[in-house]
């Protein structure tokens, strides 16, 4: 597997991410994936400042910052002005969560909406992280930030969903517990024409409070108790990638406990809130199946309807 | 070629002709017929550009300076409620030193509501960092807009090109429409600009700096932004050479050697302002109207001549700087006071939100002025 | 001479992060089994692998997360507190 990866390395170490940050680890991968012919959209985020302060950049490739919510009209122009001149080069958004579905939206959305052909890759931390571990639209419900001090009583957005509204070509959710995956998911996204949308769930040892040792530990478990499912959604037809095929059935899912157990912002967790969490997960699968069956069941009715015409 | 334009379709024809190769905008009362002008030349295929129909003025901003970050050539024009909408890059515009040109429709700033005219608006730029030029006729619309372009590879600085909503915009008049050949000539071979994307020997753009290492990047907008005078006079002289279309320079002087009063005003109004001159010169009054063209970089040499060699000066502003004061009076204050010009500066603030100023209007603040 | 706000690709943009441990990794090779899941899942990129295929740490860089120890299947890799000097 191992040496399916590129050895190059575009993020450069010595950077000024957190020890174990989850974000990084993702970019590390979806730069192995993309290579050195990738321009990316950096709006203010955790990246903002991993990326290197002036005159040092610790990454190989050019990166354009960018203004909060400007990020995928930013990368619009840039990849339509290189499409005028006739020079191609992948044009990636690499964007937090709040950067995305707070005040990044109305961009992304209009971005999405106009099919520019570039690759949106929300890495996501659940909450604004590099502004001191703020409440973001993507907090999951129960969870401890600075300005939900006795634990979030929203719901995390569903961006992927959202997105996948759209009618683009290609959604995908990813983790970087899970990087052959990650990586063939960027790679695979590279190759198509229009816009892409990649949502990386990326554990932070100082938001989410665990031992930096953990954040692969906490990522792969996000995914196996079905908390964060692995899933693709090409040209509207939905696929969930594995583990997460398997865990269709609830019994084949880790206990949430164990994932919840090890982040300290979880700690106030009641037996209520645990129990709130886990129907919000027991709702989301519920509504995979669904969209699943459906989409066989339609399937079944093309193919039948192909099969009398034939007749 | 003499065409029969509108200030807004004056200004399409100047971003075709000065081959833009991104447009990204969001309609906006009054600004709507610029886009839908280019829209047709893309359509059309008279314009190889591309065209992003953004769903926000924050968002048209940003895409043509992705644009430039793509070193191509853009564009984008709004008024108003837009300008201030997409006011956070502006500021990105001028801090990224992308040459992108803005046609800034001006209207007036709500609430309440209004379409009309006044430079409450264009004035907003003052701070930014932006190259700020007025045009007071369709023509100057089109030759400006050429201008500007050049100026901005020139400086490395977005340029805004200002003119008024309606007056301006909606009205149609004979305009001189120069030949492809002739704007290509002036223009030259598009300059690369040195923040476009380099695959070969990469950078960051814009990352955090700080406070040892900040100041240097504002202190070499100011400096650029403040000697563009003279850029802009030599690339006017250029574009005047390369069409035959007349120079006016920063400042367009009329009546002014002799005159005892002269008004400093800027946009379509001047042409008003020029009328009332006229008839008191009739009536053996020496009054003058010195029209700006560019408040970025301000005409500094030009005030202080025209200053000096009248006994009074008015100036007239279409905006305020709310709670101080007309905002063109205080800079021409400030730069006859740093040149120790002591010739007394009269303050006069009207036509806000688009209410008329006829040339009467304007013969009686020259009067006031003369103490007559 | 222009000033523009552009920053060029460095090593140790943030300085010598190996500065920041409390924890120092250090591998086993004798247990090692050369899997390189530590090269894999370190964030910061400073596990590079040898001629041999063994994975070498930049400990001028290593911030000591101890994410290669967690991982590293047959747990060839201990943290150990770094000592003064």
């Amino acid at each position: 597997m191992i040496n399916e990866f590129s050895r190059e390395e575009y993020l450069l170490k010595g950077n000024a991410a957190c020890a174990g940050c989850g974000p990084a680890l993702a970019l590390r991968y979806v730069l192995k994936a993309l290579g050195s012919r990738t321009v990316l959209v950096i709006p203010a985020s955790c990246s903002s400042i991993i990326a290197g302060a002036y005159p040092k950049s610790a990454l190989k490739v050019p990166v354009y910052h960018i203004a909060f919510a400007a990020s995928a009209a930013t990368a619009s122009g840039l990849v339509e002005g290189l499409e005028a001149q006739g020079i191609e080069a992948n044009v990636v958004v690499w964007a937090g969560d709040g950067g995305t579905v707070d005040i990044g939206l109305q961009g992304l959305s209009g971005a999405a909406e106009r099919n520019h052909n570039i690759t949106y890759i929300c890495y996501d931390n659940e909450a604004y992280m590099n502004t001191g571990i703020q409440r973001s639209g993507a907090t999951p419900y129960g969870a401890w930030t600075t300005t939900t001090p006795l634990g979030n009583k929203g719901r995390k957005k569903d961006l992927p969903f959202i997105m996948a509204a759209h009618n683009i070509p290609y959604v995908a959710t990813a983790s970087p517990a899970f990087p052959k995956d990650l990586v063939n998911k960027v790679a695979k996204a590279q190759k198509i024409r229009g816009f892409k949308y990649i949502h990386i769930l990326a554990p932070c040892p100082t938001g989410w409070r665990y031992d930096p040792r953990l954040t692969v530990k906490i990522a792969r478990l996000a995914v196996m108790t079905g908390f964060w499912p692995l899933l693709e959604i090409e040209h509207g037809r939905l696929r969930l990638n594995s583990p997460s095929v398997n865990l269709l059935d609830p019994a084949r899912r880790r206990p949430l406990k164990e994932y919840l157990e090890l982040q300290g912002r979880y700690r106030h967790l009641s037996e209520e809130d645990l129990k709130v969490l886990q129907r919000q997960i027991d709702e989301q699968w519920a509504r995979i199946k669904a969209m699943l069956e459906v989409q066989e069941e339609l399937e079944d009715q093309v193919e039948q309807g192909q099969g009398e015409r034939q007749h | 070629m003499r065409e029969f334009l509108t200030g807004n379709y004056a200004a399409a024809y100047g971003v075709k002709l000065s081959r833009v190769e991104v447009v990204s905008a969001y309609p906006i009362t009054p600004q709507t017929s610029v886009i839908e002008k280019i829209s047709e030349f893309v359509e059309k295929g008279e314009l190889k550009a591309k065209l992003i129909r953004v769903e926000s003025e924050h968002s048209a901003m940003a895409a043509v300076i992705g644009a430039a970050f793509s070193g191509a050539r853009a564009y984008t024009a709004t008024s108003a409620q837009g300008l201030l909408y997409m006011y956070e890059m502006i500021w990105w515009a001028a801090g990224s030193r992308v040459p992108i040109v803005a046609g800034i429709v001006t209207r007036a700033i709500a609430p309440p509501w209004s379409i009309w005219t006044d430079h409450s608006d264009f004035m907003t730029l003052r701070d930014a960092g932006w190259a700020m030029l007025f045009a007071s006729s369709a023509q100057e619309v089109l030759d400006m807009t050429i201008q500007a372009f050049k100026l901005a590879e020139e400086l490395m600085l977005p340029v805004a090109v200002g003119w008024d909503a309606f007056i301006t915009s909606h009205t149609a008049e004979p305009v001189e429409v120069p030949p492809q050949e002739q704007v290509d000539y002036f223009l030259g071979e598009k300059k690369k600009s040195p923040v476009a994307v380099d695959f070969e020997n990469p950078f960051a753009h814009g990352a955090l700096a700080f406070p040892k290492d900040y100041p240097k990047f504002r202190e070499d907008i100011h400096r650029t932004l403040k000697a563009a005078g003279e850029v802009y006079s030599n690339i006017e002289r250029r574009y005047c050479e390369a069409t035959g279309h007349e120079c006016y320079g920063l400042v367009e002087e009329v009546f002014c050697e002799d005159a005892d009063a002269v008004m400093f005003i800027m946009g379509a109004a001047a042409g008003d302002a020029i009328h009332a001159a006229g008839e008191l010169r009739r009536k053996g009054l020496h009054v003058g109207v010195a029209r700006i063209r560019s408040i970025r970089p301000f005409p500094r040499k030009e005030v202080e001549k025209i200053a000096r060699r009248a006994s009074k000066v008015i100036v007239f502003d279409r905006s305020y700087s709310l709670g101080f004061g007309g905002v063109l009076a205080t800079e021409v204050r400030s730069v006859l006071h740093e040149e120790g010009v002591d010739t007394p500066v009269i303050s006069v603030t009207g036509g806000l939100g688009g209410s008329d100023l006829p040339p009467e209007y304007f013969e009686k603040i020259f009067l006031k002025g003369l103490g007559v | 001479m222009v000033e523009l706000p552009v920053a060029r690709p460095s090593v140790g943009a943030a300085g010598k992060t190996g500065n920041w441990r409390l924890f120092k990794p250090s591998i086993d090779y004798r247990k090692c089994i050369k899997c390189l899941l530590c090269w894999m899942y370190c964030p910061d990129g400073v596990i590079s692998v040898s001629g041999e295929g063994l994975p070498v740490i930049d400990y001028e860089y290593c911030k000591g997360c101890g994410i290669c120890a967690e991982e590293c299947p047959v747990k060839a890799i201990e943290m150990v507190k770094e000592v003064e000097g």
